[in-house]
């Protein structure tokens, strides 16, 4: 195949070849960026909490009227026991926040009693010795809070634990040359000892900004003696639907002065994870259905041009078939320009793709896009056009011979 | 002479109804995409106090200094200790500080069930600041702050749920097991996005219930329901040293009606900082920001990311339709040359031809626009996918993004049709005649 008359025929054409060109580049562009974003969205939706969170449900429970410390006390143990008690139930525990909550406090921890100088940030959760069990931690080194370690801790209370759980990640933070189990920390101004290590535990937070210490979580062996707790629940996961519709009426039958929400006191922990990554599964649909409509329309384009310049060539068509040349001669021809406008476009739409990643990397702290992405993406739209053009060009290497003769 | 191009751009437009239905879909989808997320832009990013947004400021001190701060951005929030100095400085014309704070009050009807109510605990200069309507009573007075008194003012729907939507002025209302006096009824009034509460709660969650005094409130030991900031480690044990630490709660707002006030409040807040550097409190020198509501919306990043980034994805997609549809008109156009050429042989001038073609591109402008129309309606519910219910319930179809869309689809196609028309416009009578 010849490319200098395809040029030369190009150049009769600028307009269309410039059009063409164009949407190919600025299809490149949005797509690769969408399809990266997708990926990361997704991968950020499929980090693992560390939690076995089939079966697991958690409500969320505010003593009405500001209770006295010692009277949450009773009052938070007579609702453990009560829900320890409920048919279906398996484990419960009382705590602040849990994995994926979106709410919570974080805290540094480090070596030394002076605050300003801390290894890592650390996410807070209040447990006892169910905790372990109730969320399906694996603990991988170490021993798991005994009962006579749990003390009661008010409102705005000094946080100042003897022995801490902390996740392998932080551990090895911590204590980068060996095991840390043993060894004192400072979450707080006093030193406490680390007894256990779970393998893994998220924190409540999912925003990009934490992402660095996202698998930092401490155990901290306290219950929470506020007017908000969440109680997080282990059923049998066939009978998690049915402890969720009861156990709201249990607990306002053993105690009024309360309030659970009806909208969203008792949640799933399925329902929890679907909340927080929303606006990540709304954003990989969103990217989704634009880079489908995108590629469509380019595709359409492409039809429709490629059509026209079918049709106005009709007669020089008719005049090359009469001179010898074979169908596929003239099908290549069509195909040949098609990939020749595309690659036009292909390379000023990957530098396009790389700019507007970095715009995206300075607007909304994304990361550098793999040039992979840009490549597939190249690929793809180079396909794309040679399919496209198939019909209108099949249709011209079907243009007869005696064409040329005819005036019009 | 329209209505005849109009009747020529339908009929060649039915012509090739493939061709003319590949434009209109690309306008449609182009047109309706950019709406649905520009309607949830506009949602997010908009003034929520036009009027005023210039005159007031949030005051921020750096309490945490250059190790601990956010990146040299002094914390959005002041602690207690700044907070109410600054309030007894009393340097601007009208001052509050802010916090939300969550109370229960019995369900009306039954008063064994309690729910929990949501509000913010505010100063006397709250109402007039902010130019919060009133339907029943008043805000209550700086005196009444000073006595620390249990007053109250209710929103319009709280006191609907409350009081049966009756003047409660003067009663009694119990929340959280402590009375408080109704002082005021606010009528609705919920700007969006919240720019005062922004750093501590959501800027788009449910509107408060009430607005309470804050000295009350503090006489209860009555917490933030919201954010409460901290650095470093825990130190601190019970109410009193948590008001003397370094947690960032209270949110301030100053009204400076000139530039000059607003140079000379800077003054003041630079020479607070330089007090405390002294007083050997900050051990950092003066870092200080004042800032209005159009930049302190901005400062929080009110606008969700997922707002700015399907806006601008959603934008280049329908970039990407009218070039679609340049390309498809001039197609169109251009198939036509021998028809042209009878024309202008036939003394149409070049600007007839040039009309013509623009009234057709404009009917296709109308189809794409009403198509989007049909989309953007459909897509609306499906807001909700992408973002938090409180934001998904802020977008929706009214008479100006209608009148918008329908705009936006004509303009933009006839736009994309100024050069196929030209070209058109173009043709050498002579040459189509001659060939045929």
């Amino acid at each position: 195949m010849q490319i200098s008359p395809i040029l030369a025929a190009l150049r009769y054409h600028k307009a269309g070849v410039v059009l063409i060109a164009m949407q190919i580049a600025l299809t490149l562009a949005i797509v690769c960026n969408a399809m990266f974003i997708i990926h990361q969205r997704l991968v950020r939706m499929d980090k693992p909490s560390g939690v076995e969170e089939s079966g697991l449900l958690v409500v969320k429970n505010e003593w009405a009227g500001k209770p006295a410390t010692g009277q949450i006390a009773s009052l938070m143990a007579a609702d453990l026991d009560t829900l320890r008690k409920m048919p279906g139930v398996a484990n419960v525990y009382a705590t602040n926040t849990y994995p994926l909550s979106n709410g919570g406090f974080a805290n540094g921890i480090g070596h030394s009693p002076d605050k300003r100088n801390y290894v890592s940030v650390t996410a807070v959760y209040f447990s006892d010795e169910n905790t372990l069990s109730t969320l399906g931690l694996k603990l991988v080194e170490g021993r798991n809070f005994n009962a006579d370690e749990i003390n009661g801790l008010g409102d705005n209370d000094k946080i100042a634990p003897a022995v801490i759980i902390v996740t392998r990640e932080l551990a090895r933070r911590l204590y980068p040359d060996g095991s840390a189990l043993g060894k004192t920390a400072y979450i707080s101004n006093e030193p406490s000892i680390i007894i256990g290590i779970v393998d893994r535990l998220q924190i409540p937070w999912v925003d990009n900004s934490m992402a660095r210490w996202a698998d930092c979580s401490t155990l901290l062996p306290f219950r929470n003696l506020v007017t908000i707790t969440h109680y997080l629940i282990r059923t049998q996961p066939e009978e998690i639907e049915d402890v969720a519709t009861r156990v709201r009426a249990t607990l306002y039958a053993t105690q009024r002065l309360r309030v659970i929400r009806p909208k969203d006191g008792v949640k799933t922990f399925a329902q929890v994870r679907a909340a927080a990554y929303k606006s990540d599964r709304g954003m990989a649909i969103l990217m989704g259905v634009i880079s489908v409509i995108l590629v469509a329309t380019t595709a359409a384009g492409i039809v429709g041009l490629a059509s026209f310049w079918v049709g106005q060539r009709r007669k020089q068509i008719g005049v090359r078939r009469a001179l010898g040349a074979t169908r596929q001669d003239i099908l290549g021809y069509f195909l040949t320009e098609n990939l020749l406008i595309c690659m036009a476009g292909v390379v000023l739409g990957g530098l396009l793709a790389i700019g507007l990643n970095l715009w995206l990397m300075k607007q909304f702290e994304m990361e550098r896009i793999a040039p992979g992405y840009v490549l597939a993406g190249v690929a793809m739209l180079l396909l794309l056009g040679q399919c496209a053009v198939f019909a209108p060009a099949w249709r011209a290497s079907h243009v007869p011979p005696v064409e040329a003769t005819r005036s019009v | 002479m329209f209505t005849y191009y109009l009747q020529l751009g339908l009929r060649s437009l039915r012509r090739n109804p493939m061709l003319t239905a590949l434009m209109v879909m690309a306008i449609g989808f182009g047109v309706s995409a950019s709406m649905i997320t520009y309607s949830v832009f506009r949602a997010v990013s908009g003034n929520p106090i036009p009027e005023k947004s210039s005159q007031l400021f949030v005051p921020q001190v750096d309490n945490w200094g250059p190790q601990q701060n956010e990146k040299g951005e002094p914390p959005g929030a002041l602690d207690y200790i700044d907070a109410i100095a600054l309030m007894r400085a009393h340097q601007a014309s009208r001052q509050t500080l802010i916090y939300p704070v969550m109370l229960s009050s019995p369900q009306p009807g039954s008063s064994s069930t309690l729910v929990s109510t949501g509000g913010y605990a505010v100063m006397s200069d709250f109402f007039p600041m902010f130019n919060v309507p009133f339907l029943y009573g008043n805000a209550w007075t700086g005196s009444d702050d000073e006595k620390r008194a249990a007053d109250i003012v209710l929103s319009e729907e709280f006191n609907q749920r409350m009081f049966g939507g009756a003047n409660s002025v003067g009663k009694n209302i119990t929340l959280s097991g402590h009375d408080y006096r109704v002082v005021g009824v606010a009528k609705h009034w919920d700007p969006s996005p919240r720019f005062y509460a922004v750093w501590s709660d959501s800027a788009f969650s449910d509107s408060p219930d009430f607005y309470v005094l804050l000295n009350r409130m503090l006489d209860l030991q009555i917490d933030t329901s919201g954010r409460n900031s901290c650095r470093g480690r825990l130190e601190f044990n019970g109410w009193n040293q948590w008001l003397q630490s370094d947690c960032v709660w209270m949110m301030p707002w100053v009204e400076l009606d000139s530039s000059s006030e607003v140079a000379r409040y800077r003054q003041f807040l630079e020479a607070y900082a330089a007090d405390q550097q002294h007083a050997g409190r900050f051990a950092w020198s003066p870092n200080i920001r004042l800032r209005n509501v159009m930049g302190w919306l901005e400062e929080q990043k009110v606008v969700p990311p997922e707002s700015r980034i399907s806006l601008a994805v959603a934008s280049g997609f329908f970039i990407i339709c009218l070039v679609n549809t340049i390309g498809l008109l001039l197609a169109k156009f251009m198939r036509r040359a021998a028809e042209i050429g009878v024309r202008r042989a036939l003394g149409a001038t070049r600007h007839e031809i040039y009309a013509q073609y623009l009234v057709e591109a404009g009917a296709v402008g109308l189809a794409g626009g009403v198509l989007g129309l049909v989309l953007t309606a459909a897509g609306m519910s499906g807001v909700g996918l992408l973002f938090e219910p409180e934001i998904a319930k802020l977008a929706h179809l009214d008479v100006s993004l209608i009148g918008l869309t329908l705009m936006v689809a004509i303009l933009a196609t006839i736009a994309a049709a100024f050069y196929p028309a030209w070209r058109a416009a173009q043709v050498q009578p002579a040459w189509q005649l001659k060939s045929n």
